[in-house]
């Protein structure tokens, strides 16, 4: 306590210094301080960029030597993913699936949230911890049994197949995220809602879902992205009528030899429905994936 | 927050749990009579009873596996996480400059798990991918293809080029909600940048660290595309983790009872992390409310 008083009546004395140097002290740091995230995001784009080079490299200057850009430019790579229907169902399979995955996760979840973020019910807290070992279970447990399970119903190789199995971890997390969003609204909304003779869907609808508009969005968001790249269920649940882009690459791989340059080309056309949907979401996605709870 | 108790809220509940069970129950189910039972003609099954456990347990090959798993995610973890934290404190807080940060940070994790195995397979080539050439050029004899060494190298390095960003995200919005007033009386007590850290920032990070470290450590313990896109799990057999091994084992070479009993194993790991993680979260949470 002394201590603390006897550094706290000088700074009062000459407190213009005290601050004056508490201002300089963070500007020194600061001119350095962009160095880290800098680096760092160099890091992450050096291999990004080595895709690029490489998808606008024909196969034999990719196997020819190493080079840091492309000497003879060609977008051949890319006119044949694009004009091929073998290459570009891959993606239009993919968006389906996960277009029905993500519109099936987040309308069972909001319900199932408001009551986790509501009320407490009987097994309330075993079912969310139930729910969220889904979250967790390795989808390489599951690929056999799925296949059994699918099969038997006749939905082995439909794109529903792969957006019901993908509900396994993107059901749950919808549940979670939705949640954290929910219970930063407080209660006393709902309960004014109710006097004034909203029933439960209207008052969910008109005046609860635009509240967490924005949490909607992250969850459907991470609906979107969880699904888009797990590869290892949908490329097993699929032969021929819903094959995902995953499967069409792996396959082009081991029959036309080893094409790098299409490879790359089709690597890099998987990236940008991602980085199209990550800038809708950019102010909400740091929330959003501490999943509502900050 | 108080909530109502009110048991109609089964029936919110209600497709959820339909739906989830419906993929959860049915195929676990599935595996546990798989692993109780050995099939040696289609349609016809012998009770085994624990054989198949016994068997994967006392296995050199599954605790090969273990072991590698452990180590890796011990590795990246030890990596992801503090880098994670660095980054997050020294990112731009808000305007222009803090969205294109998020927006190119978070790109990586957009990216489709076996197209990050096939740009790692392309980037560290030995002869035509920077990182290949250029290590080589540095000196050092790189070939993933066939050095333990360097195809654990690669793996973590694409984990970490993979998944880092999660935990800074995570950080960030942990640090984006204390107060600026918190700072401006650390700034007049004179504290040091390191107090600030550790009295200010930690306690706030605590939450979305605990997040952090579990989504981590489950979802490098469930990692099959991208090593198996890399390395294939080699050279021989360094790099195959636990679900290489698992998929190896029941796709590959069909052995169903031996799949089956080491999913159960496998899964029941998952499960008491989860718990423990879970009931460590939950203690936070009521302790702070």
């Amino acid at each position: 306590m002394t201590a603390r008083e006897d550094t706290a009546i000088p700074a009062a004395g000459n407190s213009p210094a005290i601050l004056a140097r508490a201002e300089a002290k963070p500007a020194r740091r600061l001119r350095l301080k962009w160095l880290v995230p800098t680096l760092y995001i160099i890091f992450l784009m050096l291999p990004i960029y080595w895709l690029i080079n490489m998808s606008f490299k024909t196969t034999n200057e990719i196997l020819g030597g190493f080079s840091a850009y492309p000497q003879n430019f060609t977008t051949d790579s890319y006119v044949e993913i694009l004009t091929n229907p073998a290459w570009y169902w891959g993606y239009i399979n993919s968006l389906i699936y996960v277009t029905i995955n993500t519109v099936i996760s987040v309308s069972v979840a909001l319900p199932a949230a408001y009551a986790f973020s509501r009320y407490k019910f009987v097994g309330d807290k075993h079912l969310f911890f139930w729910l969220l070992t889904n979250r967790m279970a390795p989808p390489a447990v599951f690929v056999l049994p799925f296949v059994e399970l699918y099969s038997s119903m006749q939905l082995f190789d439909t794109h529903l197949a792969v957006a019901l199995a993908h509900c396994l971890f993107n059901i749950p997390l919808a549940v979670w995220i939705l949640e954290g969003f929910m219970s930063g609204v407080p209660k006393e909304i709902d309960e004014t809602a109710y006097i004034d003779g909203y029933s439960f869907p209207k008052f969910f609808v008109k005046i609860f879902m635009p509240l967490i508009a924005s949490g909607i969005g992250v969850t459907a968001f991470f609906c979107f992205m969880f699904s888009w790249v797990e590869m290892l269920l949908a490329k097993n649940l699929t032969t021929v009528a819903a094959k995902p882009i995953a499967a069409v690459m792996t396959r082009t791989a081991s029959t036309s030899g080893y094409e790098l340059g299409l490879l790359a080309a089709a690597g890099v056309l998987t990236i940008i429905p991602g980085a199209i949907v990550i800038y809708f979401v950019r102010n909400y996605i740091a929330k959003g994936f501490a999943l509502g709870r900050v | 927050m108080n909530k109502t108790i009110n048991n109609r809220a089964w029936f919110l509940v209600l497709p959820v749990l339909l739906l989830v069970a419906m993929n959860a129950i049915i195929p676990l189910m599935t595996v546990v009579n798989y692993s109780l039972q050995e099939s040696f003609i289609a349609g016809f099954w012998d009770w085994v009873g624990t054989r198949h456990y016994e068997e994967v347990l006392g296995s050199e090959r599954f605790h090969g596996a273990l072991i590698r798993q452990f180590i890796f995610t011990g590795i990246i973890l030890v990596i992801e996480v503090p880098l994670g934290v660095a980054v997050a404190l020294a990112m731009p807080k808000k305007g222009v400059w803090a969205s294109v940060c998020l927006v190119l940070m978070a790109l990586p994790l957009l990216i489709p798990w076996n197209v990050v195995g096939a740009i790692w397979n392309i980037f560290a080539l030995p002869e035509i991918g920077l990182l290949g050439w250029g290590l080589n050029e540095l000196g050092f004899d790189y070939n993933y293809t066939n050095q333990p060494l360097a195809a654990w190298f690669t793996v973590v390095l694409m984990d970490v080029w993979h998944w880092t960003s999660l935990v800074v995200l995570l950080a960030y919005a942990g640090l984006q909600s204390i107060d600026e007033a918190y700072y401006r009386a650390a700034k007049i007590d004179g504290a040091s940048r390191w107090a600030v850290f550790r009295f200010i920032q930690l306690p706030k990070l605590r939450t979305v660290l605990i997040i952090a470290i579990l989504l981590r450590f489950i979802d490098s313990f469930m990692i099959y595309t991208e090593p198996f896109v890399l390395t294939g799990g080699g050279p021989g057999n360094a790099t195959t983790f636990l679900s290489i091994d698992l998929v190896k084992a029941a796709v590959g070479e069909f052995n169903l009872g031996i799949a089956a009993a080491m999913s159960i194993i496998y899964f029941l790991m998952t499960l008491l992390v989860c718990w423990l993680f879970f009931t460590l979260m939950n203690n936070d949470r009521e302790r702070q409310s």
